[in-house]
């Protein structure tokens, strides 16, 4: 398995997210700038990770949406190629039409970093295979903008197909996302975003590896549990 | 058009540039003539108090800045510490307090932004930051606001540019009502050697600008901090600085990656006094001239005069002086991550600072003698009167201990922090191994298999106020043992000192009595001082702040794994604690908090004890014997032991029963050089045998058990309620 991480101005949680994938598959990913019009051919995994891309300035992810790049990852995805997008990475593709809904202003209209608890909601997915579902996982939040929104129709359709993947569980919804839902993915099964960060609870160090699974997942690799 | 730059020079406009009349004489002397409008400004922003630390000169080089780790000391952007394997520590903490009052969110965020920049301007990657926020009474008008404005900016630029904070200090008193304090600090990684200075060598080569436009920001910034507030304080809004962090983030990748081609011969950070500082102290220190041409600086903003040009403070900009032969390599990086970079100047051998623009030459100044001729004062200053000591026995006891306790834990200033740090990122970058509300941040060194770095940042304004010297000491032992209390050995520290008007010889006494506090301090727990920055005139109205010096620390741990947290007591565990009993009530929380009075002196820092204490804890710390450790300070042994059983959500049961002295001086007491430790209970014995023998004095407590915190018949409360009050304070007040 080889993932590719991309690389755009202002996206900050990069060299968290090449740490833990290096960490988990024992290969370094192949980095992605923002300019680039082709994706690698034996990429498996396209991750793009956490931060303030372009400054998050006129919305969220819109401008990074909109960047060659995203052309490339939009054709790499119609081949089947599993891409995960975290926090920023989620609005992005929010913002690029790979995903359904929206990601408003936090309910309390303040940046919010904690942990929270994750409901593993469909486990039978790329990115979730190592957990069981109705799992509640540890993970850590770090954004202002997660407040995840999507029409009363197409919410019905997405949780009737499993394209609910993570609900903040036990009161932890930290942001009023609709339905407390923190990570959705596409209609084929293979486009994940989520606002969490799983990136950040991989090892001792972090005080837990509750996160590994996702990658464990998503790269092919046996999980290692907490 | 040209752009006028010829304005006529009057005693107004020398005084609206905060420039005493002998200081103006002292001007005329140097040059020869009468300055230019440009000259003016330049010399205002040279000579101003936060750039030339006039008052403060002749003090600060009493302070220890030399140890055998101390790479860089002060006078470069930011302290240089080795941390062995080839690494160091670069840091500084530097305050943005006059801007912070009148535009809360910018001030604050740009306050932020200078620091993260002095510290990559260094080749440092940074990797933690620290915010110490002071503000006025709860219930003032103001105080809500700016709350939320500062705490908004500090999250909003330190969020985005994507560093942890993993600590700092939010503190409430009428003092701050018309000054709020805003100390930011940062720390980053680099290798011994890749760390870039800011002196420029070799004639002829090309100064490079680059980063963000110039545009009308902040001009006369630094001469704004450097005077007191009155009414006309909104008049001075404009020149509050505007923050980018998107551009610092991006200006930060550049800079790492132009300082690995090999191309950078000097790099200066554009901070204060923007241009004029950056390119004289880059002279300066080379023994070399710089000329600037002003029609190549890139501006957001049309006909910009060479003055504002000069004295603009717009922020995410640095200087350079680069190999000519790498221009093309350079100028390709900062193309990349879309940023200016264009060549503005040139280093010349005639010593002289000469701008031109459009053609004529606006400034021409002798660079060495625009910093070293700064005018240095040694102000008149008394010391300040000791307070009459004030024993215990005259301290009434509170009538339900209990009750003390939980409004002590829920009270403005001993309550949880929560809703601040929950508002910045404490884990990006995935190091960090102690985020905010434990005695000190700990974050792991990248690339290495163990090694870990602690900071904290301290002082106790309350103290200095009643005895600077004593509480000067005291700001950098309680520093030291926070680091301390995580396991770590402090290496070095860097001081933020904050005060009011020094042409006050009172005010100027507070500042001379901590200053030899802290070197007092310093030098007896070997813990230099590299870098450091002086607010003054934080006067409104002629109220001034509380001296409030504040000291930041940096500690290493050479193995994690050991390292020791507040909140991992387990049940069963012995409660220790290393000391001596509590008897000192002058200048505590208790008598501010439960009696509702100020008196008495702070309590004596014994230097050696701290040593003798502090290396006992750090060694049983380090042998593995400590579960949790926490460090007593204010509030006493009864505050230090609620915020241990909170933070591991545990019960106590503690005995005093060999009671020597008052009960409530042995609980609310802030005698110095205390540790609370929690060990395993077969070790306990052990413990407190090595602690005779090391000449330690020390007190068993109790043990961790049940569900409340139980002092013999004195406090009995559940942890759970002392929780609750602690969290819920913040938020109440800011809802």
């Amino acid at each position: 398995m080889k993932s590719a991480v991309v690389q755009l101005p202002g996206l900050n949680r990069d060299r968290d997210m090449i740490a833990a994938l290096t960490k988990i598959s024992g290969k370094a990913p192949v980095t992605v700038w923002q300019t680039e019009a082709e994706i690698p051919d034996d990429v498996d995994l396209i991750v793009i990770p956490g931060g303030f891309s372009y400054g998050d300035y006129l919305r969220c992810g819109a401008i990074a949406a909109r960047m060659p790049v995203m052309q490339a990852i939009k054709d790499k995805a119609d081949k089947g190629v599993k891409v995960l997008g975290v926090c920023n990475g989620f609005q992005i593709l929010v913002e690029a039409g790979m995903l359904p809904g929206a990601l408003m202003r936090n309910s309390s209209l303040k940046f919010v970093c904690k942990e929270v608890k994750l409901e593993v909601v469909n486990a039978e997915t790329d990115f979730t295979r190592a957990y069981e579902k109705g799992q509640v996982i540890r993970c850590p939040v770090a954004h202002h903008d997660g407040n995840y929104f999507v029409d009363p129709e197409t919410l019905a359709g997405m949780e009737d197909r499993g394209e609910i993947v993570f609900r903040y569980a036990e009161g932890t919804n930290p942001n009023g996302s609709l339905g407390d839902i923190a990570g959705v993915m596409n209609r084929r099964g293979n486009v994940l975003g989520m606002m969490p960060h799983p990136e950040n609870l991989i090892e001792a160090a972090h005080g837990g590896s509750d996160g590994r699974g996702i990658f464990a997942s998503a790269l092919d690799v046996i999980a290692a549990t907490a | 058009m040209t752009i006028p730059n010829s304005i006529a020079i009057t005693p107004e406009l020398v005084a609206s540039h905060g420039l005493k009349p002998d200081e103006y004489q002292r001007i005329l002397d140097l040059i020869g003539r009468e300055p230019t409008f440009t000259e003016l400004g330049i010399f205002s922003a040279m000579w101003n108090e936060h750039c030339s630390y006039k008052s403060s000169k002749r003090w600060l080089r009493t302070l220890p800045t030399k140890g055998p780790r101390v790479i860089q000391g002060p006078g470069e952007n930011a302290g240089v510490v080795d941390i062995d394997d080839g690494d160091c520590v670069v840091f500084k903490m530097e305050s943005h307090n006059h801007p912070s009052y009148i535009e809360p969110y910018q001030g604050a965020a740009t306050g932020v932004g200078g620091i993260l920049r002095d510290v990559f301007t260094m080749g440092a990657r940074p990797i933690a930051a620290m915010n110490a926020l002071r503000f006025g009474a709860p219930d003032h008008p103001k105080t809500k606001h700016l709350v939320s404005g500062v705490v908004a900016g500090v999250g909003g630029y330190g969020n985005s540019f994507g560093v942890p904070t993993v600590g700092g200090e939010v503190e409430f008193d009428p003092r701050y009502n018309g000054n709020i304090l805003v100390n930011a600090f940062a720390a980053g990684l680099a290798r011994t050697d890749g760390i870039f200075y800011s002196k420029a060598e070799g004639v002829g080569l090309p100064v490079v600008y680059l980063g963000a436009k110039t545009g009308r920001d902040g001009v006369g910034g630094a001469t704004m901090a450097s005077a007191e507030f009155d009414e006309s304080i909104e008049e001075k809004r404009p020149t509050v600085q505007v923050g980018d962090p998107f551009t610092e983030k991006c200006l930060l990748e550049a800079c790492l990656e132009l300082m690995a081609t090999g191309a950078v011969i000097a790099i200066q950070d554009m901070g204060a006094a923007g241009l004029t500082c950056s390119a004289v102290e880059m002279g300066a220190k080379g023994d070399l001239g710089i000329e600037l041409d002003l029609d190549k600086v890139p501006v957001r903003e049309e006909r910009m005069t060479a003055y504002e040009m000069m004295l603009s403070e717009s922020q995410e900009r640095m200087l350079m002086v680069l190999k000519p032969e790498k221009e093309e390599e350079a100028k390709a990086i900062f193309v990349k991550w879309g940023l200016d970079f264009a060549i503005v100047g040139k280093t010349t051998d005639d010593l002289r600072f000469r701008i031109l623009h459009q053609g004529e030459e606006v400034a021409n100044l002798p660079i060495k003698e625009l910093g070293d001729q700064a005018p240095e004062y040694d102000r008149p200053w008394v010391q300040s009167n000791g307070r009459q000591p004030l024993p215990a026995s005259k301290v009434a006891a509170p009538a339900n201990y209990g009750e003390a306790l939980l409004k002590l834990v829920g009270s403005a200033n001993q309550s949880s922090r929560r809703w601040v740090w929950e508002q910045y990122d404490t884990l990006i970058q995935g190091n960090s191994l102690q985020r905010p509300g434990g005695d000190a941040g700990v974050v792991r060194v990248e690339n290495h298999p163990s090694k870990a770095l602690a900071f904290s940042s301290d002082v106790t304004p309350r103290y200095v106020e009643a005895d600077p010297f004593e509480g000067g000491k005291q700001a950098v032992a309680e520093c030291w043992r926070n680091l301390v209390a995580t396991g770590a050995e402090p290496l070095a520290a860097t001081d933020n000192l904050n005060f009011g008007n020094p042409e006050k010889p009172e005010i100027m006494g507070q500042l001379v009595g901590a200053i030899k506090g802290i070197g007092e301090a310093c030098k007896a727990l070997d813990f230099p001082i590299v870098s450091g920055n002086v607010s003054l005139y934080n006067e409104t109205n002629g109220i001034a702040i509380l001296p409030t010096p504040t000291i930041a620390g940096v500690g290493l741990l050479p193995d994690w794994q050991k390292m020791a947290k507040i909140g991992s007591a387990r049940d069963g565990d012995r409660l220790i604690m290393i000391g001596t009993d509590g008897s000192h009530l002058g200048a505590s929380v208790y008598l501010r908090d439960i009696l509702d009075t100020i008196e008495g002196p702070p309590p004596q820092v014994d230097l050696a004890a701290e040593r003798r204490n502090g290396d006992f804890v750090r060694s049983l710390i380090r042998n593995g014997q400590v579960t949790a450790c926490h460090d007593i300070s204010s509030g006493g042994l009864a505050i230090a032991l609620a915020e241990m059983a909170m933070a591991s959500a545990k019960g106590m049961k503690i005995s005093l029963s060999e009671q020597r002295g008052a009960a409530h001086a042995l609980l609310f007491g802030e005698d110095q050089a205390r540790y609370v430790i929690a060990v395993p209970a077969d070790l306990a014995n052990f413990v407190q045998a090595s602690a005779e023998s090391a000449g330690v004095p020390f007190r068993p407590l109790g043990a961790v058990a049940g569900r409340e915190l139980v002092v013999d018949d004195l406090i009995n409360v559940a942890v759970e309620d002392l929780a609750k009050a602690h969290e819920s304070w913040f938020p109440t007040f800011m809802a």
